[in-house]
């Protein structure tokens, strides 16, 4: 058997298309530039020194004390605010699937769920700070205590179990959604107990999916650079070590060979979670839900836990309210009353503060369309089309999900500061607007991807291929069946990526230079320098734009999108 | 209304088509179809008919161009389309999901065809007016799909693949998802639309009666070959295969070897009986024979032919159903009109007759 001849065909048939052949070829050098090459420069720099291949950087940063810690914090915070988010997203989940409750508290989950996707990073270790910290309003103020130390290990644990438990929250809830209720009713019907339905026949068809979910906060936890930054004090992960190592000690090699080591340890957790247990989620929970369940009724079990988890959102909202309220005190922890605007006058007198908004703003604002663009085109490519490069156009735009901003910060660096293999060419995009904007895309392409593949496999594929056989061409395909289609996803795609880019800070504080300042970074050092109250006024602010695009989007989808349209004519 | 018969329909040759899949679990590669050699006159109705996974609707994708053949040609009109890109071919594909575009009302939907080939608009606008009328859709040019009925929306399909006036029509188990009585009120509209146009038409199906009411020849297929092909009532009466019989209606076959063969006539002794068959083949004496009974050709009664024992007598409303054994064979018949004749209870012993000419010898 031979299928040269298939094969064949259908290379001559995408060489008729040049508009598709010509967009694989960019799609693939795009990928391979600004993904592949920063990674592959890594290894590059850190096996090949002075004298040839050797494995020499990596023996020397093992020796290195302050490393081999790093890497035992990193872990240790990963794995505790993995299971912490875990838990508490499981039982969030829980309750808001089996639990019969009252409207508000339903509310109250929205706002939580929300909250992290529009703020930036690190507020809840600003919050954080100024709740319990030393001069801390709880802890000073309240309970009388004047030494808490709050930086360091703990610090870390709960601040970033805080960030990422409203992430599991929405995966245990899918997954929640999905168990038919009548499995349960059946062991209930036998005479099992609540509990032992709930150890017998929920528990173990949701341990994959618990599985997935500690792995995803697990990554998330080890490439958080801006919590550690902010709230570790002499608490260092590999990502703060990373970046001092550039910053501070000025060794660009072994930041390399960190990173090499960091990468290693996200990539191999994400092949796990990627090969493993999301096949093993998807095998055990497959198909809907038959009909509605019966929520638990029973008083015994919903005022408690309704109880225990409204006091935990009230907790997480009082957090971030936290930040808008600590930015009009005149001093934190000194003097609260008058309450004034003068810190948020200063931002924009003082501190330079329209300049930072502006780069932050108009940054974002350019990388977002393109990236928005470029991540429905790749899963226009993957879901709908065939060809031979298509694994590696999938494989490489997920696997930048993996890579923490740290490593990538670290790989332009080295990959582009002295241009293409330190041979000069292409150094002229170091230290321009162009290269934030590149990293900009590249870091929210997963995820804009990612919810881009799931919207068009939900479409027939026998649409764009109607379209296709009336005599379109893929460009016409494209523009005028599949971008109408998925304008909802697009739309969505197009803030979640302007919010990421403009709260994003790992990679680029690496790659910024004086004549950009972004919003982020300034945050950052303000934290740093101990000036909360002027830190919370730009975070404030910060916090503000993007809850502003969220909202733009959600009335734009209300009133122009496709959902809408298709549902008025129903 | 003006004429709208097809302006030029199109011949099909597929000239010996392979295609080879890949078995995802096992890497293993086999032919999902394998040297498919036929020819299709134009302005003709040809239906791909088979169980699931028989190759006949990737043989229609490749027609269409979504899939490559791996070995073999595709001629339409004559001319070589192998590497053609579906936009590039004249062929107009409805699909099982129908395919319509959910953003577009009913008008741009059909028009959707005739906007790429920039047809200006007014001719645009009478085109779109016409074939609507012939689907029976005046009048609802301005609704969005999802406000029709599935029958609906199957026109509208239909509608916007007619409007181009293709070279072939192809069909993609049209009628699946519509409810059952829809789908004889359909399979009839499309034929009748098929032959005002006299558009050459390639239609897939796994449903028997479908393929019968609607076509001028029928391509059977079993595991990526063809298994038998020509008209309805050739591949009723005359099919060549146990396979094809059966999928074909509902069969019985009886076996026995042949006791005499003459011109035209071959005798196959069943249960001690030597039973006469018309056939054109020639066939030895003493070779196995089998022959192929439908249930409604069977008749039973007090006396006749082959004696039986009744293991099931059913009553349908228009037939009396029944399972009988001849020797160890089971014979199924659908007898009509059961009210004026002797209904027989299941043990009874009876007789089964038929008419020599309504078997046939495999």
């Amino acid at each position: 058997m031979a299928r040269g001849q298939g094969a064949a065909l259908d290379r001559k048939k995408l060489m008729a298309d040049p508009i598709m052949m010509t967009t694989i070829v960019l799609l693939i050098a795009f990928l391979t530039l600004f993904i592949l090459y920063p990674l592959a420069i890594l290894l590059v720099d850190s096996l090949y020194g002075s004298k040839g291949v050797s494995l020499e950087t990596f023996q020397r940063i093992f020796q290195m004390h302050t490393f081999r810690r790093a890497i035992t914090n990193t872990l240790k915070v990963g794995f505790v605010v993995g299971i912490l988010s875990t838990l508490i997203g499981l039982l969030f989940a829980y309750v808001e699937v089996y639990v019969k409750m009252r409207k508000a508290v339903g509310g109250l989950f929205k706002v939580v769920s929300m909250l992290p996707v529009v703020s930036p990073p690190f507020v809840l270790s600003l919050s954080m700070i100024m709740l319990f910290g030393k001069a801390g309003l709880i802890t000073r103020f309240v309970l009388g205590i004047y030494d808490n130390n709050i930086y360091g290990y703990w610090g870390i644990v709960i601040v970033q179990t805080l960030t990422f438990f409203p992430v599991c929250y929405m995966m245990m809830k899918g997954l929640l959604k999905n168990i038919d209720p009548s499995m349960e009713e059946a062991s209930r019907d036998m005479g099992a107990s609540r509990w032992k339905v709930f150890t017998t026949v929920t528990l173990p068809l949701l341990l994959p999916g618990l599985g997935n979910a500690f792995l995803v906060t697990f990554i998330e936890s080890i490439a958080d650079f801006a919590n550690p930054m902010i709230i570790g004090g002499s608490y260092d992960t590999l990502a703060t070590t990373i970046y001092l190592q550039i910053t501070g000690a000025m060794d660009k090699q072994g930041a390399a060979a960190m990173a090499v080591v960091l990468l290693c340890i996200t990539l191999a957790m994400f092949a796990v979670q990627k090969y493993y247990l999301e096949r093993k989620t998807a095998a055990t929970l497959t198909g809907k839900a038959s009909r509605a369940r019966m929520l638990i009724e029973d008083k015994s079990v919903t005022v408690p836990l309704t109880v225990l988890c409204s006091l935990a959102a009230l907790f997480v909202i009082m957090m971030y309210i936290c930040v808008p309220i600590g930015a009009l005190f005149p001093t934190w922890g000194y003097k609260f009353t008058p309450l004034t605007f003068k810190w948020f006058s200063q931002v924009f007198t003082k501190y330079r503060g329209l300049q930072a908004f502006r780069d932050s703003f108009v940054l974002s604002l350019i990388a977002s369309p393109i990236t928005a663009l470029l991540s429905m085109i790749i899963s226009y490519l993957v879901v709908k089309r065939k060809f031979k490069a298509k694994g590696f156009i999938e494989a490489v735009s997920i696997l930048a999900m993996a890579v923490p901003g740290t490593v990538l910060g670290v790989g332009y660096i080295r990959g582009f500061a002295n241009g293409l293999f330190h041979t000069g060419v292409l150094s002229g995009i170091y230290g321009t607007g162009l290269i934030l904007i590149i990293v900009f895309v590249v870091r929210s392409l997963p995820t804009g991807t990612r919810s881009g593949i799931s919207a068009l496999r939900q479409i027939d594929k026998s649409i764009e291929e109607s379209a296709y056989d009336m005599g379109a061409d893929s460009l016409k395909v494209f523009t005028s069946v599949t971008l109408p289609l998925i304008k909802d996803s697009f739309l969505s795609g197009l803030v979640t990526a302007f919010v990421r880019s403009i709260t994003a800070i790992s990679a680029i504080i690496l790659l910024v230079t004086p004549s950009y300042l972004l919003i982020t970074v300034q945050i950052n050092e303000f934290a740093e320098k101990g000036a909360f109250s002027i830190a919370c006024a730009f975070a404030t602010i910060l916090i503000l734009i993007t809850y502003g695009a969220v909202l733009l989007m959600n009335f734009i989808i209300k009133h122009f999108g496709t959902s809408r349209m298709i549902k008025e004519a129903e | 209304m003006a004429d709208m018969r097809a302006k030029d329909p199109k011949g099909v040759k597929l000239d010996h088509i392979s295609k080879i899949y890949q078995d995802p679990k096992t890497g293993k590669e086999f032919y999902a179809v394998h040297d498919v050699d036929l020819t299709i006159e134009p302005g003709t109705f040809v239906t791909l008919l088979g169980p699931s996974g028989c190759g006949k609707t990737t043989t229609l994708r490749m027609i269409a161009g979504f899939e490559s053949p791996d070995e073999g040609e595709i001629y339409l009109g004559g001319e070589p389309i192998n590497a053609l890109t579906p936009n590039k071919r004249d062929t107009a594909m409805v699909f099982q999901s129908y395919a319509l575009f959910p953003h577009y009302n009913v008008f741009d939907n059909v028009a959707y065809g005739l906007r790429l080939r920039k047809v200006p608009k007014p001719e645009i606008q009478k085109r779109v007016t016409d074939i609507l009328a012939l689907v029976e859709l005046s009048g609802m040019e301005q609704r969005m799909t999802n406000q029709l009925s599935g029958g609906q929306q199957q026109r509208v399909a239909l509608a916007r693949a007619l409007v181009v006036e293709p070279g072939v029509l192809l069909f993609d188990e049209p009628l699946s998802n519509l409810d059952a009585k829809l789908r004889v009120q359909m399979r009839t509209e499309i034929r009748r639309i098929q032959q005002k146009l006299g558009i050459t038409a390639i239609y897939v199906t796994h449903d028997q009666s479908e393929a019968m009411s609607i076509s001028d020849n029928i391509i059977l297929m079993k595991k990526g070959v063809i298994a038998q092909m020509g008209s309805p009532t050739e591949i009723y009466y005359h099919p060549n295969s146990e396979f094809v019989a059966d999928f074909i209606g509902e069969c019985n076959f009886l076996k026995g070897p042949v006791s005499s063969a003459t011109l035209g006539e071959a005798k196959v002794n069943i249960v001690g009986v030597d039973v006469p068959v018309a056939t054109d083949k020639s066939v030895m004496v003493g070779q196995e024979g089998e022959i192929v009974l439908r249930p409604e050709a069977i008749t039973i009664a007090d006396a006749g032919m082959l004696p039986c024992k009744v293991e099931l007598s059913c009553f349908m409303g228009s037939y009396q159903n029944y399972h009988v054994r001849v020797g160890d064979t089971l014979v199924k018949i659908t007898d009509n009109c059961p009210i004026n004749k002797k209904i027989f209870n299941v043990g009874d012993n009876a007789y089964i007759s038929f008419d020599r000419n309504c078997a046939h010898l495999l």
